[in-house]
């Protein structure tokens, strides 16, 4: 075999590795290789654990040749965002107060992935604490798209996804609070999910807004993202809100791709002043493309879509204020002006001075303005109602069709630094994905084609109600199937080689 | 809805435990007098009839079985700590001169 095992999928390396035609050391040692070759330009890593991920890709290697059972992905390497503990391998959350910081336990996603026999390579770059969509609210620095390296690739989760562009690492996780999988995955030409909420655990996934954050798979493909979903998703008792119920069985559906007979909403709401011609040019498309398939589409309205992002706005920088108040300076991370003359208070005040960027500070202050006694009800009570009202909207979209596609973002990847001090106009970036956070339900983002007027990818959302995560995949992997046969190849070949 | 003052910037700083730098009093006012400004529009709803949602999931007190489980060592639980002592967290002071 002569083939790159970093341009092969995770199905392929899998299949590949249990038939012994490659081994997991092989496959390890190419995506470290890769990431030594290119990472200095596109910085999707903060950490990269070259020891670990060899002893893992090792252990796997010596389970073979003792003819043990293997997981599914079984030496695949992964990239996992820096906001899910790993037990004696640093964890930031991309910010100053947690650098240098070693957690003593495995969040449950690590811990399934390490059962599942799969590869850990390190741990991707991110917003601080999940907080962007750009990935420039880091404290180490930006990534670059490896579509153009001037641009950025989606946050929060923009590590992850770049890692996967960049050919670095063929799985990756995320996190999706307002869209951190979904606008990465669209700016990048990748695939990502965001679950159900509840459906992958929280347990070790430092919390930035527990009722909206869930992780999820990222990768190359739809098979490969239901590979990967199938093996972290499920209940977790270390998770007070993880779903006590079945997965649905991703994996079945994503290799039985089909729209045939499927009612597919269009969002009329998620259209106009804001969204670029060319990713309506292709969503438009898209939907064409489904109608060919043989779905039915319909136009629905979703009024209380036109809030969403005031409500997220509201709810999650409320929820941050509450859950970074841990960040104390007592039991871990940075301890700053600690030299007898200042009392407790004073030193946590100035740790979080010295350890939050600028976007934390700003969120951590809304939420607590959003939640101080005279803007309570105006406020955080007024955007509680929004989320009733966004989540009906929804519960009668799906009486009319099974799914709601949209565009994921309403534009290709921006240049870097164009909005990092206007925070408003970084907002905009997740208006089409925050609805399913609020929702709680399930959604994807794969690629559509590449805009005409720039040459960037562009993403198309598919959106199921809550527990049928099966059929984003069913969906996806009939629209995916569909794109490749019109182009030819995946879509991330066109991307420039770096 | 009232606009976003200096003084108001320094009290939720002050509230939030962030010992904010004098000039960025005045980059934050502005930036979170739009975002309020933009936000605000929820308010529209504050009198409409509909229950609230805190939370995607309609779960109350999820519990465990109370039994004694392994857990962290102290060694473990104060290997990051900034400062221990005595197998303890130690912290600044927290009560005011005698």
């Amino acid at each position: 075999m002569t083939t790159d095992p970093t341009r092969l999928t995770a199905a392929e390396l899998a299949a590949r590795i249990a038939d012994g035609e490659l081994t997991a050391v092989e496959v390890t040692e190419a995506h470290l290789a890769r990431i030594g070759a290119v990472d200095e330009k596109v910085h999707a890593f903060l950490h990269v654990d070259r020891e670990g991920a060899l002893a893992q890709a090792r252990a796997v290697d010596a389970k073979r040749e003792r003819g043990e059972p293997l997981g599914p992905l079984a030496g695949v390497p992964l990239a996992l965002k820096d906001i899910f503990t790993t037990q004696g391998v640093p964890t930031t959350v991309g910010s100053k107060i947690l650098e240098g910081w070693i957690p003593p336990y495995d969040a449950t996603v690590t811990r399934r992935l390490k059962d599942a026999d799969v590869v850990i390579l390190g741990k991707t770059n991110m917003d601080e604490f999940a907080m962007g969509s750009s990935t420039e609210n880091s404290a180490f620095g930006p990534t670059g798209n490896p579509w153009d390296l001037t641009r950025v690739p989606g946050g929060s989760g923009g590590g992850s996804a770049a890692s996967l562009a960049a050919y670095e690492a063929p799985l990756a996780i995320g996190t999706d609070t307002g869209g951190s999988i979904r606008q990465p995955a669209a700016v990048t030409g990748t695939v990502g999910v965001k679950p159900t909420y509840g459906g992958v655990s929280r347990y070790g996934m430092v919390a930035f807004s527990s009722s909206l954050d869930q992780g999820g798979p990222c990768a190359r493909t739809v098979l490969d993202a239901a590979l990967l979903h199938s093996v972290i998703a499920g209940h977790d008792a270390l998770d007070s809100t993880s779903i006590d119920q079945p997965v649905p069985d991703v994996v079945e559906a994503a290799r039985n791709g089909s729209v045939e007979g499927l009612r597919v909403g269009v969002v009329k709401e998620f259209r106009g002043e804001g969204y670029q011609a060319g990713v309506v040019q292709r969503f438009d498309e898209a939907v064409g493309l489904l109608r060919e398939l043989g779905a039915e589409v319909v136009e629905i309205s979703c009024p209380s879509f036109t809030k969403g992002l005031a409500a997220y706005y509201l709810i999650a920088p409320s929820e941050c204020s509450s859950n970074l108040a841990r960040f104390d300076a007592m039991r871990y991370g940075l301890r700053v002006g600690d030299d007898g003359a200042h009392s407790a208070e004073e030193v946590t005040a100035l740790t979080r001075e010295a350890g939050f960027g600028d976007e934390v500070k700003r969120r951590v202050m809304l939420g607590t303005y959003a939640l101080s006694s005279g803007y309570y009800d105006a406020y955080y009570g007024s955007a509680q109602k929004v989320r009733t009202l966004i989540t009906r909207d929804f519960e009668k979209a799906f009486e009319q069709v099974d799914v709601v596609v949209s565009p994921t973002t309403p534009t290709t990847a921006f240049p870097i630094g164009e909005r990092v001090d206007d925070p408003m106009a970084m907002y905009l970036a997740d208006v089409c994905t925050l609805p399913s956070n609020l929702a709680g339900n399930a959604a994807m983002s794969l690629p559509c084609g590449l805009a005409p007027e720039d040459g960037l990818p562009v993403g198309l959302q598919i959106i199921a109600p809550a527990l049928a995560d099966d059929r984003l995949y069913r969906v996806g992997a009939a629209v995916e199937a569909a794109y490749q046969a019109r182009w030819g190849h995946p879509l991330l070949e066109e991307a420039p080689s770096l | 809805m009232p606009g976003i003052s200096r003084e108001e910037v320094a009290h939720l700083a002050r509230l939030a435990r962030l010992e904010l730098k004098d000039e960025e009093l005045d980059h934050f006012a502005g930036q979170l007098d739009d975002i309020i400004g933009a936000v605000a529009t929820v308010s529209d709803v504050a009198d409409e009839d509909v229950p609230p949602t805190s939370h995607p999931l309609p779960l109350t007190n999820v519990m465990r079985p109370d039994e004694v489980r392994p857990s962290l060592t102290s060694a473990q639980a104060l290997d990051q700590a900034p400062a221990q002592e005595q197998q303890r967290f130690k912290v600044p002071q927290i009560l005011g001169e005698e």
